[in-house]
């Protein structure tokens, strides 16, 4: 060894090429595209007849965007080391909005407004609560989960509301018409709403502070990260997004239930994990958490159409959640 | 020439508990002062007083460059140039050098979009040119989390230099370094008083101060026991005196005059 050679810092990571450099960055992305074509492959083999015709793809993108979109901005929340539960609530919370509004002017985009404000105003009770009387964000939304549903109960007498009359405006092709015949919109707004989060996370300054933030609160806040606004910000922008997925889903059933959002709980936490998210925050990817919507979304008509009962369903899930997962941590483990 | 930075009978009560009281401490022009104090002293809670981080309580008095000032926040504090370089290091493990570098004072572009590249670009050149680092290993991109102490020091202090910093508080430097290690914590102290610039170094190792620091001072639960002109006192008599601090909380020296 020359003298240049041991004066030289001592670091863990040893001298590698280009591909390899390539290959750890992006490490947790290639493995849940990974897990997607295996888990495809292996569905492909179960029921060929099923997977190699489009329908069932047509029918995963009318689908999965229900809780693709709101697993998108609750990323960020998880990033910045919080976690919110009451999402499914929003969604039916904006949803209220919209029934109050309409009700009273007959107007659709007034109702359509409605419901994003009644969504933000949701996400921003949500921050104010986490952020500013400094209540954890787990305790927080499991409390304001129940206090929206109560308020929409209460609200709209536990009556859902049709909503025909949105068929009558361009926003009913606009959210959930089918392009060219047969795609889904609401497919190609969870692709917007992915790479406007993503253009966020990665290109402003708020993501930077959503990284900051969930990595080292303390580095972060001694360095002048306004971690505070960020979190409010980030609670806000579940909020609108959970408020405009419950009128997405809405209005493809043309029906708003009261009870609209239970059930896409545990779908939504599962895409932000399963895509890679560290639930000890300061890293995710919205790249991972829109494929493994899809995986997760895949996994339910697979198996039904794989010939399997519904029963096998919770198990199969549970099966490629905690097998992605736990190869997640040996991955990042050794990579560190 | 005046003081840098003047705190007038500055104190902070946490609850009950009365962290600083009426200390006055000041920072000269191009002056590298070296605090000392043992655990709980209140070193840390100085710093953060005069970093923004805390406010001092009602009656204490923030003086730079002669000017009083009424409300000093970090962003404020950085405006003025003063940076810090934690004892803890304030690096964000899991995100890029690059990321680190700029934290907190991001380089964007029109509606606060990030120049990535610019900050990249940036980067790459204080790899070289300051922080030393010539293993091809590492690059803008590398986690910060894979760096050795030493690497991870020369990142801090970089990030300080870059945004022009007047007043430099290292906060234990050379905690957990190694011998060449600290060697180079201590030449960039070196390298602060040679750029005419000031700096508060602050460690509970006194051989580490000493070398470097043009005035010691003594903080000692929460006031200044005393303070030296290194020229005064040497080494040998400074230790015994510190032993002294720490059974009897009296130095026996000139205390508090300034």
């Amino acid at each position: 060894m020359s003298a240049e050679e041991a004066a030289r810092p001592l670091s863990k990571t040893a001298e590698r090429g280009p591909v390899s450099r390539f290959l750890r960055t992006y490490a947790l992305q290639l493995g849940i595209v990974g897990v997607a074509v295996v888990v495809w492959v292996l569905f492909l083999i179960g029921s060929p007849r099923t997977f190699l015709a489009g329908d069932i793809y047509v029918s995963f993108m009318s689908t999965t965007p229900f809780f693709a979109l709101v697993a998108i901005p609750l990323t960020l929340v998880v990033i910045t080391g919080e976690i919110d539960l009451s999402f499914p609530s929003i969604m039916a919370f904006g949803m209220m909005g919209y029934d109050v509004v309409f009700l009273w002017t007959g107007n659709v985009w007034l109702g359509f407004l409605a419901c994003l404000t009644c969504g933000l105003l949701a996400g921003l009770l949500n921050g104010f609560i986490v952020v500013r009387i400094g209540v954890p964000s787990l305790v927080t939304t499991i409390g304001t989960q129940f206090l929206l549903r109560g308020a929409v109960m209460i609200v709209t007498n536990g009556q859902g509301l049709g909503m025909t009359e949105v068929q009558e405006t361009g926003l009913h092709s606009a959210l959930v018409g089918r392009a060219f015949g047969f795609v889904p919109a609401q497919f190609f707004w969870t692709i917007g709403v992915g790479l406007a989060v993503w253009f966020l996370l990665n290109r402003h300054r708020y993501g930077a502070h959503v990284y900051l933030t969930g990595d080292n609160v303390e580095s972060a806040r001694l360095m002048g990260v306004n971690v505070g606004r960020t979190k409010m910000v980030t609670f806000a922008l579940v909020g609108v997004v959970a408020a405009f997925a419950g009128f997405v889903v809405s209005s493809e059933v043309l029906f708003f239930w009261p009870t609209l959002g239970e059930g896409y709980m545990l779908n939504t936490l599962a895409s932000v994990f399963l895509g890679g998210t560290s639930v000890f925050g300061g890293t995710g990817t919205i790249f991972g958490t829109f494929v493994a919507s899809f995986i997760i979304g895949a996994i339910n008509a697979g198996i039904v159409a794989a010939g399997l009962t519904g029963f096998w369903t919770s198990f199969i899930y549970g099966l490629i959640i905690v097998a992605s997962v736990s190869i997640q941590t040996v991955v990042s483990r050794r990579l560190t | 020439m005046g003081n840098l930075l003047e705190l007038r009978d500055v104190s902070k009560t946490f609850g009950e508990v009365a962290a600083l009281h009426d200390v006055n401490f000041h920072v000269g022009a191009n002056e590298i002062v070296g605090l000392l104090g043992d655990n709980g002293a209140g070193k840390s809670t100085l710093v953060k007083i005069i970093t923004g981080y805390h406010r001092p309580d009602p009656g204490g008095e923030i003086h730079w460059q002669g000017r009083k000032l009424e409300h000093l926040s970090v962003a404020r504090a950085h405006e003025l140039g003063i940076e810090v370089v934690y004892q803890e290091r304030a690096l964000a493990d899991k995100q890029s050098l690059w990321r680190n570098i700029f934290m907190g004072r991001e380089l964007t572009g029109p509606l606060g979009v990030l120049d990535v590249r610019g900050m990249r670009i940036e980067t790459r050149k204080l790899m070289q040119s300051a922080m030393g680092f010539t293993s091809s290993a590492i690059t803008p991109e590398s986690t910060v989390k894979t760096f050795s102490g030493g690497e991870r020091q020369g990142v801090a202090i970089t990030r300080a230099l870059y945004f022009k910093a007047e007043l430099v508080i290292l906060d234990e430097p050379t905690m957990g370094l190694s011998l060449s290690e600290t060697r180079k914590a201590l030449d960039f102290v070196e390298g602060i008083k040679k750029a005419g610039k000031a700096a508060i170094f602050i460690d509970h190792n006194i051989f580490h101060v000493y070398p470097v620091a043009d005035r010691i001072v003594v903080l000692d639960r929460g006031t200044v026991a005393g303070q030296f002109l290194k020229d005064e006192v040497t080494l040998d008599e400074l230790t015994n005196r510190l032993y002294r601090v720490a059974r009897t909380g009296s130095l026996d020296a000139r205390g508090g005059d300034r």
